[in-house]
């Protein structure tokens, strides 16, 4: 249901060049960061202002023509994968700093404006934007907010949603809902917190107020070296038990170690079976403490070897060889398949125990970098997708993974999102009353169903077929059937 | 572990809901009831013909690792007694919830959203809510979110609860993230201007000091440092501000609404403005470095809110009233009661513009 006059009316409310409709033009919107689902978006819609996304909306609503919405196409999940008859509302052309109000500790933005590019108009006054997502180059604020990003700083600085203090959305409807504001706390529900991590699902957020922290005053790193993965696990629950919480907590294991080495040249020690890399900051007293209190524990812990970064280029060095870690992963194999599990802490040393079983029984290698301080793993399933059947495996695999996170008591996505990549493995995480509870909370915001349809929450029937499905050993059935 | 008191009632709490939904009569949730009556309750006078169901009783830990910073228990269990048990492993609520005589339930801070003074510092409610499992308007129970810090699968209900008076959901239990308690908190205190004070705290603010509260009152600005031993007495020494040191009872106070400046005349406003907006009025109590004053005041509701308009903020009468909002947002808000309790039979009367 293709209908011309919907190109005609964007074209005419948002001007002829933002609307794109061209095949070569169209095929770098075809993917996100997922990128092993391809799919062309009938229209791209890339509005520069609020009252041309406004009009874009109305369009689609009076033509019954579903909206995906998309900021910089790095999300992990294929919340962003476009539909062939739909119309996707690009949103990297609203890309202002509106504002940065350092007395009130908050900067007030457009949804297409990349993270870093906060923290970077912000860090004249001596203050930065928390939430830092490997991706903070290119990933944009809003994409951000509808995924509820985290990063390496999570378990101190929380998530997209704790950094968040207001956010501006469009409904499909043509309502606009301004969220909290300035101020700590907002009157009625909390409206924002359903929106943000909503996936694109219930509205398009066109402004986002960030609440700006001063930079620490003092950080170290320290990085401990251990002979054996579990012990390394063990570690981290150790150090929450000594009563600090670092600003970030990373682990990696050996085949991460050596291939961030071999990219990146960080220093690491290559015969390691595992690393944690902690940061502490805070004021120059309190890091001291904290730094004496965490060493005493990684020595306890049995780490066979600790060094402490203070300047600013130790601690950089440190950093850049797990901030390359993916790229890195990226030349041990033609592809990889990162996963984004959260498990209890308690449960580190195990679940990778099983990981490692888990990847003799596929036959393809995994390595391990993750926020060992939250619980979310995310293990890199390396393999080929030029062999026949390896994406296949890749994904099973990834799927045993993610079955076994929600069996330790953890979650199928700690900041990746559900998106089309993790349907199935709703199923596993919720009954069908509560994904019923689910849908009829998007019906609240989108009677219409057109806003992203298909992704983040899967039907009860998709759900049910699978479970009829799982005696097949997970292997599924015409594969190349959509089940939305 | 300290004994435990334990009781788990979640079947007929939830045979009660069904009932009710079964029957179309509408249901008024209570916990203790350590926010009706006095001057400042949630009106305590049950709708006609609405039916009380109380989660007392309801109570007990149901997981608690130090290690893992997160307990689960259920709604009717005392804050009171969650902190004792958390303190034994030295650890603690981070948003501080006003126990005000200390009968307050789980439940109750989880639903009615309440923050202590150390909220810009340790986050809110919402900030520290994990994870919920709730019987909804059809009798349903369901769980969302979990007890890990990240958790992105599914919109996030769990936190829609906060703040939400029990309009969308009876709460059955809930797990909460906990932090450290500070090894040393000491609290300095100086008599000076409301200029003064606003100037004094935002310079404070500024340097590297662990303040964890700020207070004005009664002509007196508070200020609490809390951290390792080493870093707040090199705070004390390095501030020199010519402030007393006096212990936490100030805070405590203020958080349970238990100094003398909530007992004075007038109704309670509750103000939510931008951080490190000067505000001076008669009769109020800054906290939160100025993003939240407490004001008892005669003025007409009117007065109040246009004054915290013009400060960037607004007004909530206290306890907070959960229509005081915009029309577009009244109409979503609506919508997700619909979508919760489809029958409109929990706390109903929270959602109605009748007084």
């Amino acid at each position: 249901m293709r209908n011309p006059r919907v190109i005609k009316l964007l074209r005419d409310e948002l001007s002829a060049r933002s609307v794109v409709t061209d095949t070569h033009a169209l095929t770098p919107f075809e993917t996100d960061g997922l990128t092993a689902i391809r799919q062309k978006p009938w229209v791209v819609a890339l509005p520069e202002t609020v009252k041309q996304v406004r009009a874009a909306l109305r369009i689609c609503r009076e033509h019954g023509v579903p909206v995906v919405t998309r900021g910089a196409g790095t999300g992990l999940s294929g919340g962003a994968r476009p539909l062939s008859e739909g119309v996707l509302l690009t949103l990297t052309k609203m890309n202002r700093i509106l504002e940065v109000d350092a007395g009130a500790g908050v900067a007030r933005v457009e949804p297409g404006v990349p993270n870093a590019k906060i923290t970077e108009a912000a860090a004249p006054f001596g203050l930065y934007y928390a939430p830092d997502p490997s991706s903070q180059i290119a990933c944009s604020i809003g994409g951000n907010v509808a995924e509820n990003s985290g990063g390496v700083h999570c378990l101190k600085y929380g998530l997209t949603l704790n950094n968040v203090l207001g956010i501006t959305v469009q409904t499909l409807e043509g309502d606009e809902l301004v969220l909290g504001g300035r101020t700590l706390d907002a009157p009625g529900y909390d409206l924002m917190a359903v929106m943000v991590g909503s996936e694109g699902m219930l509205g398009v957020v066109t402004e986002v107020i960030v609440r700006l922290l001063p930079e620490p005053f003092a950080k170290r790193v320290l990085l401990a070296a251990f002979d054996d993965v579990r012990r390394a696990g063990e570690a981290v629950a150790a150090i929450i038990r000594g009563g600090v919480i670092p600003a970030g907590l990373e682990m990696m294991d050996a085949l991460a170690i050596n291939a961030a080495e071999d990219y990146a040249h960080a220093g690491y020690p290559r015969d390691a079976a595992a690393i944690l890399l902690c940061e502490l900051d805070g004021t120059e007293e309190g890091v001291k403490a904290d730094v004496e209190i965490v060493r005493g524990v990684l020595d306890q812990a049995g780490a066979v070897d600790v060094s402490i970064a203070s300047g600013e280029v130790e601690r950089e060095t440190l950093w850049r060889g797990r901030k390359a870690a993916f790229p890195a992963a990226g030349r041990l194999a033609p592809d990889y398949y990162c996963m984004d599990g959260t498990i209890p802490r308690r449960e580190l040393g195990g679940v990778l125990a099983e990981i490692g079983a888990l990847s003799e029984r596929f036959g393809l290698p995994v390595a391990n970098v993750f926020h060992a301080g939250d619980g979310n793993l995310h293990p890199l399933i390396l393999y080929d997708s030029s062999r026949p059947g390896e994406l296949e495996k890749a994904e099973q695999f990834g799927g045993e993974i993610l079955r076994l996170c929600v069996a330790r008591g953890g979650t199928i996505t700690g900041e990746h999102g559900v998106g089309v990549e993790k349907l199935d493995a709703m199923c596993a995480q919720f009954t069908d009353a509560e994904l019923d509870q689910f849908h009829r909370l998007k019906a609240a915001f989108d009677p219409a169903g057109l806003m992203n349809p298909g992704k983040a929450i899967p039907t009860l029937a998709r759900c049910s077929e699978l479970g009829g499905m799982h005696v097949h050993r997970g292997v599924l059935p015409h594969a190349e059937l959509e089940r939305f | 572990m300290s004994a435990q008191k334990n009781g788990d009632r979640a079947e007929s709490l939830t045979a009660a809901i069904l009932a009710a939904c079964e029957r179309e009569r509408s249901m008024t949730i209570v916990g203790s009831g350590s926010k009706a009556g006095g001057p400042d309750g949630i009106p305590n006078r049950l709708p006609d013909g609405s039916e009380r169901v109380s989660t007392t009783g309801h109570e007990g830990i149901v997981d608690y690792r130090p290690d893992e910073l997160v307990v689960t228990a259920r709604s009717g269990s005392k804050l009171d007694d969650i902190a004792s048990v958390l303190a034994e492993a030295g650890q603690a609520l981070p948003f501080e919830p006003p126990l005000f005589d200390r009968r307050g339930t789980l439940g109750g801070a989880v639903a009615a959203g309440l923050s202590g003074p150390g909220r810009p510092w340790f986050g809110s409610v919402r900030d520290a809510l994990l994870g919920v499992t709730i019987v909804n308007g059809m009798g349903q129970r369901l769980t969302f979110g979990g007890q890990v810090l990240k958790n992105v699968a599914g919109y996030d209900v769990s936190r829609l609860m906060v703040g939400a008076c029990g309009t969308l959901g009876l709460l059955l239990d809930a797990s909460l993230r906990v932090h450290p308690i500070p090894e040393t908190a000491v609290t300095l205190a100086r008599e000076c201007t409301p200029n003064k004070a606003h100037e004094l705290t935002c310079g404070v603010l500024r340097r590297p000091l662990p303040v964890t509260a700020t207070a004005y009152c009664g002509g007196v600005l508070r200020i609490r440092l809390s951290g390792s031993g080493r870093s707040v007495t090199h705070a004390v020494r390095n501030l020199e501000l010519d402030l007393e040191v006096e212990d936490d009872a100030f805070f405590r106070g203020v958080r349970d609404h238990a100094h003398p400046f909530f007992a004075n005349a007038g109704r309670l406003w509750m103000l939510s403005l931008p951080p490190g907006t000067p505000f001076d009025e008669a009769g109020t109590l800054t906290e939160w470095a100025g993003a939240r004053v407490w004001w008892r005041t005669d003025a007409h509701a009117d007065t109040v809110r246009a004054r915290a308009r013009a400060a960037g903020g607004y007004a909530a009468s206290f306890p907070p009233r959960l229509v005081d909002v915009a029309p577009t947002v009244w109409k979503y808000m609506r919508r997700l009661k619909a979508a919760f309790d489809p029958g409109n039979i929990l706390n109903a009367e929270l959602l109605s513009h009748a007084d």
